[in-house]
Formats: structure tokens, sequence, C-alpha cells
């Protein structure tokens, strides 16, 4: 492997610096490096972070190929940025056992646009009764430490609290889904408003918030830490603060449509706003966005959903929940984040990159520009804008509900351990 | 007039208070021998139900065959549909048929918005009913009963509501003809409100254009019409009430309640009713309750919206007055 010397970087968005890559590893990082023997890429301008991390993808591999696979996904990673990705264990079969991570794991070498982390089930099938060999799995090639019923929540308390307390023995943690099931019966939107016009069945606030307080409180029980996915509503966010403010080991993740998009959309009934947990309030989008400025809510994750065309173009109720994120979230956060002036792109690296791999534990991953460091790197255009096209994306499926929006930033350059899986905007 | 009759919310007081004038026209003709116009000769229209409901489906084919339309009836029980055809592929199937206007009926709210929105057709698409959202030929029989019953037959042409109460009793929550109701009432200038046990009420109903109520007794002496809704007696299982005798004491109408009324007050009922849960014999026999006019209103209603969708630009009856003249 050859030496790469990108030029004139914004590092973290600072004083534009010279950053050289020899082999997989950052080799120097200042102004005026010599570029002798090396692969130059011209980068004034532009902004260059540590390869994104999604603690939260949904990859479909094995089961639903039609809608994604390993490599159509890692694809879609390399070509937002992302170095790294954990892979959500509701797959066919569910991500229960060693031998289905292991299998996930090795795909993601195999194709090598990415690494992908899976996330193991927290119980057999995801059915919440009966907890997974997550020892097994922890020690399996693809070490899981992320466990996570994701799509379903973990609503039995003595389940939860045991998950808590077991993978302890191993550092693991377990992300909670949180939706109480019999408050979410028949739900199809945010209850509230638009809910209450349009005749949809309502997802209440209170079924998110009510699991996440009664899991915050189990975690301080037991002294684990509790990782929350994709929380949604403003008092989920005081719920964490107030947690946090006690000590208590929560981690938080927001999505980045719940950073930008309302129920009001649902008003279309086009299924493409259809996700879960819902869309909801303007309020509850400001109250997630200064979470995650002030640190309460800890990483930005893409609950990357993809689903094949005709689970959207049909009537809502018959739709399937989700949206594909991997490719659109950098530009989402900084329409939401950056351009608004709540976070710096130092403050972009450690939601989205340095934060995200500590929660989960992926080594080499989340690290600082500097030299000696793994060269996982993302290299970003922040004064691009421009309408997100779905025919352009190299995910699988097409459900974006930002198609046709102008959105800033394109990610141009993204490399893995020093190679090169995304150059001037073209997965290699 | 829009193209498509998907939401009562879409209709300005205008095109409602069009939509009564025309229907009272169209009244005239079940009053003929021969209960037939040629407005719509030729044209196809597709009652496209995916949910059971024999009294819709017939009214709108009553009004469409008063039209001289050729009617299809959908019924997705036995269709392709069971076997796991898409909405999109049903309606274009039928559309490549060469039909005019879809009549749908649907559980899914919002299905009509999405057939008349996605561009998987051409053909103007009328509600008859979706999920929980809207039933908009409903309210508008419902106007049209109130109008003729508290101004009169002629005496109301060209007149909305204003200042005419309404009440609407019963499960608000699952109900599409209260949306619908909701809207239209406060479209043409009544005065709404909404009385049901709290659990029966959507969160967010603060928004909507009308007044919440727990307590029937108070509403009763000043509502000039009471609609009541089916309570469908599966709700008590899932906790919205104790039981069905809790329900009927508390917002049934019974001959005593219906006594508290004024004189010339309505009872109305959009049917199907449950007698004994929100309504007792008593009162449903009785002279005030329009349950049967309603039916018959009906008729005229969907004449009315589809001569103005799909008829447009010569008189729906001879002599009678066109949009022109208006």
């Amino acid at each position: 492997m050859s030496k790469i010397l990108i030029r004139g970087a914004k590092v973290l968005g600072g004083e534009p610096q010279d950053v050289l890559i020899d082999g997989e590893t950052i080799a120097g990082v200042g102004a005026g490096l010599s570029a002798e023997g090396a692969e130059v890429v011209e980068a004034a301008g532009k902004v260059l972070l540590p390869g994104l991390v999604d603690l939260h993808t949904h990859l479909r591999e094995p089961g639903r190929e039609d809608s994604e696979t390993v490599l159509t996904g890692t694809r879609a990673a390399a070509s937002g940025g992302y170095t790294a990705v954990f892979a959500m264990a509701n797959t066919f079969p569910v991500a229960d056992t060693a031998g289905v991570v292991e299998q996930v794991y090795r795909l993601g070498r195999e194709h090598g646009y990415c690494d992908v982390q899976p996330i193991g089930a927290v119980t057999v099938g995801l059915e919440g009764r009966k907890l997974a060999e997550l020892g097994a799995m922890h020690e399996s090639a693809a070490g899981v430490t992320v466990f996570s019923d994701d799509g379903k929540c973990v609503d039995d308390a003595v389940i939860m609290r045991r998950a808590l307390e077991y993978v302890k023995a191993f550092g693991g943690v377990v992300a909670q889904h949180a939706q109480e099931p019999r408050l979410t019966e028949g739900a199809q939107m945010n209850e509230g408003i638009v809910s209450a016009e349009l005749g949809l069945g309502g997802w209440p606030a209170v079924a998110e918030e009510s699991i996440i307080a009664r899991d915050v409180l189990l975690a301080e029980h037991v002294g684990s830490r509790v990782h929350i996915c994709h929380l949604s509503t403003a008092g989920s966010v005081e719920i964490v603060r107030w947690a946090k403010s006690r000590g208590i080991d929560v981690t938080a993740e927001v999505t980045p449509h719940h950073l930008l998009l309302t129920d009001e959309l649902v008003r279309t009934y086009n299924p493409v706003y259809k996700v879960n947990p819902p869309l909801r309030t303007e309020r509850d989008v400001h109250a997630l966005r200064g979470a995650l400025a002030d640190g309460t809510i800890d990483i930005v994750a893409t609950d990357h959903a993809p689903h094949p065309h005709e689970d959207k173009d049909c009537e809502w109720a018959a739709a399937a929940m989700g949206m594909v994120g991997l490719e659109t979230a950098l530009s989402v956060v900084q329409e939401t984040m950056v351009d608004t002036g709540l976070l710096d792109w130092a403050g972009v690296a450690d939601r989205m990159s340095v934060k995200p791999a500590q929660i989960g534990q992926a080594t080499g991953h989340g690290r600082p520009v500097s030299a000696g460091e793994p060269a996982n790197l993302t290299l970003v255009d922040t004064e691009y804008r421009g309408q997100v096209d779905p025919a352009g994306f190299a995910s699988r499926s097409r459900n974006t509900p930002y198609q046709g929006r102008e959105l800033p930033g394109r990610v141009t350059h993204t490399w893995l351990r020093g190679k090169a899986t995304l150059v001037d905007g073209k997965l290699t | 007039m829009q193209r498509h009759l998907i939401s009562a919310a879409d209709l300005t007081r205008d095109d409602a208070v069009l939509i009564l004038d025309t229907a009272e026209e169209m009244a005239r003709v079940a009053d003929r021998p021969i209960k037939k116009l040629p407005t719509l000769r030729g044209r196809t229209i597709v009652n496209l139900f995916f949910e059971d409901s024999t009294r819709t489906r017939i009214s709108f084919e009553a009004a469409e065959k008063r039209l001289s339309a050729d009617v299809i009836n959908f019924t997705a029980k036995g269709s392709s549909v069971s076997k796991g055809e898409s909405l999109k592929d049903t309606a274009q199937t039928l559309e490549a048929m060469g039909v005019d206007a879809v009549v749908i009926r649907h559980g899914a709210s919002g299905a009509p918005y999405r057939l008349a929105n996605s561009g998987w057709i051409d053909a103007a698409v009328i509600n008859a009913g979706d999920g929980t959202h809207q039933h908009p030929t409903q309210a508008l029989l419902d106007a049209f009963t109130m109008r003729r019953r508290l101004i009169g037959r002629d005496a109301g042409l060209g007149q909305d509501l204003s200042g005419r109460r309404i009440t609407i009793v019963g499960d608000v929550l699952h109900s599409r003809v209260a949306r619908s109701n909701v809207d239209l009432l406060h479209t043409l200038g009544a005065e709404v409100t909404l009385v049901a046990p709290p659990t029966l009420v959507p969160v967010g109903v603060q928004t909507w254009p009308c007044e919440v109520s727990y307590d029937l007794d108070s509403v009763l002496p000043k509502a000039d019409a009471v609609m009541m809704l089916r309570v469908q007696r599966e709700r008590m299982n899932a906790a919205f009430f104790p039981t069905e005798r809790e329900y009927s004491r508390r917002y049934g109408l019974d001959g005593e309640r219906m006594a508290r009324m004024p004189e010339h007050a309505l009872v109305m009922h959009p049917g199907p009713m449950v007698r004994g849960m929100e309504i007792t014999a008593e009162v449903a026999d009785s002279d005030r309750c329009t349950v049967v006019e309603q039916v018959a209103n009906g008729v005229s209603i969907r004449m009315a919206v589809l001569y103005l969708l799909l008829g447009g630009n010569e008189p729906a009856v001879t002599n009678a007055r066109t949009n022109e003249e208006k």
C-alpha cells in the first residue's frame, strides 16, 4: 500500500493541514508535508473527520437480501463516510447465535468497504423470553459487545434486568429499543394533533419514555451501563438528562431523521415517512438537537432501514417502517447541527465517530487524526449543496425521506485503514 | 370543486352548499315515475370496496345507476386482493378497463388519498370511508338532512347551517363519521359539540373546530340535532368503558333524555344502530329520528357528488339551475 497526502484539509474543521497516510496508518499531520512518493488528494476547503461509525445499521443479510446485503450496505456506508457500522440483529435467521454473527462479520471483512461489527440479539429470536447465548457471541470471531433486540423492545423487566447484569461479565452493553408494546398496539404514527386528524393509530411519547425511565433505574440498581436506541421525544431527553445527573451509566443515540423531520409530513400519507419510533413534533426536534449539542444525547446513529419499493409504494397501514440513512446522515447533521451553530465539526466527529466507537468498543475507529493512528478518515466538501437523488444511492433500497430535498455537504473521500473506499464521490 | 372527494375538510362553504343544493334537485328525480337521468351515460364507475359495507355500496350504486353510469362492483373478498395484490395494481387494473371514477372504501386511513395523489391512476377518486379518517359523503348527507329538517326543503336552498348547534355522541376516537362531520359542519357555520367518555376522544382533539364534553345531559337542552354514533361492543374488551350497561346509562339516548332536547331537535344516526347500546328502540323508532331519511338522502347526495365531479358542464336536471347561474 502506498502513501497518500491529503493536502490542505481542515482537520476537524480547524486550520488547513496536510495529512500523510502511509500504508494503514497516519504517518504525519502538519503544514507543508512532503508529497514525495505520495498520491496527492487536494483537499483545500474541505473538512477531514475520523471515519464515521454507525452504531445502528440494518444490513438485512441474511434473509432480506432483496432490500440490502452486507456488500450493498457497506458500500452505502463508505459512500456516506462511514468506516465502521454495527449491524442490527433482526435478520432471518436472527443474529442470536455465534454462527450468524460470525457470518455477518466475515462478509464485512471480505467485501472490505467498511468494518462490520455485528450486534447480537438479547433474547432468542427477539422474542423477549429467553436470553440468547450472549457469552458465545462475545467469544466468537465477531467479538460481539453490543446486544439489542432492536425492532422489538425487551419489555419484560426481569429479562432486561438479567441482560444488563449478565453482559457485565465481558464488558458488554444492552442497546434498548424503548417501546412499551401494549401502549403501541396498532401504532402507525406519533400520537398527537396530526394522528387525531388523520385517523392513524397513535404511538404515544409515553410508550418510549416509560421504558427509558424503567431501564435507567434498572441500570442504576444493578450497576450496569445501558444504551438507548433512537431516542425521539423531548420527555426522553429529560429522563436521560436526569439519569446522567445521578451518575447512571446511560448513553443515548438520535437518528438524523428525528433531528430534521416532523409528523406534519405524515399528512401526505406517503409511507416514506413511516418509521419506528415515529417522526415527532417540532418541539421534540428542537429538544433532540439541544440534547445532542449539550451531550445529553451522546451520538447520532442512522437506524438505516432499507425496504424494497413495494413495501413503501402502498397505503400507509400496509407499509413497512424505516428509512435508509447512511448516505444522507452527515448532510442532515450538517443541516441541523452545524449550519445552525449548535455543533462545530469537532463536535460532529465526537458524536458520529469518537463516541459511537467508544460505546461499541470498535477498536481502531473514532481515533484522533494524528500520527500513529489507523488511517480511518472521511473528507467532506461542506460547501456543497445539492438535491438528494436516491437513484445515485449505493444502497439497494431507495426509501429515503429526503428525495428532492436540498441538503448541504457531500462526502468525497473515505479511507478504511489507508485504503480508499470512496474517491471523488465514487466507490472504489 | 376539486377533481376528487377525499376529505370533508377539502370542501369550501360554497362547494358544500352547491352539493347540498344539487342534491335537492337530484331528490326530485326520486319522486318521478322513472327515476333516471342520462347525465353520466357512457361513463364507467367502479365501486372498489375493501371493507364490507353493503349499505354504502348500495347507496353509491343506486346513485350511479340513476345517473345512467355503467357500474362495476369490486369487493376485495375472494378477489385477487386476498391473494396479495396491492392497492396500486388493483387500481391500475381497473383503470386499464376504462374507469372514469373510483369510489373507494378501505380499512386503511389515507388509502383514497394515496390513490388520488400517487400518480397510480388518472380517474377521479371518491372516498366512501377510509379507516378512522374520513367519510365525506356521510357528512354531506347528514348536513343535507339537518338543513332540510331545520330550515326546510326550499327555504334551505343556498343556505348553510350557521348558528345551529349539533351534538355528536359516541365513539369519536374510531369514527370517520365524527371527523367528517366536525369538518363539514364547522365549514357550514354550525357549532359542534362532541360528547364521549374521555377514553373515546382522541389525544390531539384540542385543535378540532368543536367543543368536547363528557356530560351528555348538560349538552342536550341546547342541541338542534343529536347524532348518535355506533359503539361496538368489542370496545369494552379493550377497556374503553367498563360495561355495555354503564355506557348506555352515561352516554346512551333513551326516551327520558330525548324529552330534554328542544322540541324541534333531531335524532340522527349514520347506521347501523346498536339498539340498546347507544340508542333505545323507543328513540330509534320515534318521529324525531331521521335514520331512514338519512339513507334516502344519501342517494341524492351521492348523485350530486358524482354529477359535480364527473358531469360538470350540462344541467343535471332539465330546468335546474346550473353552476354558471350561481
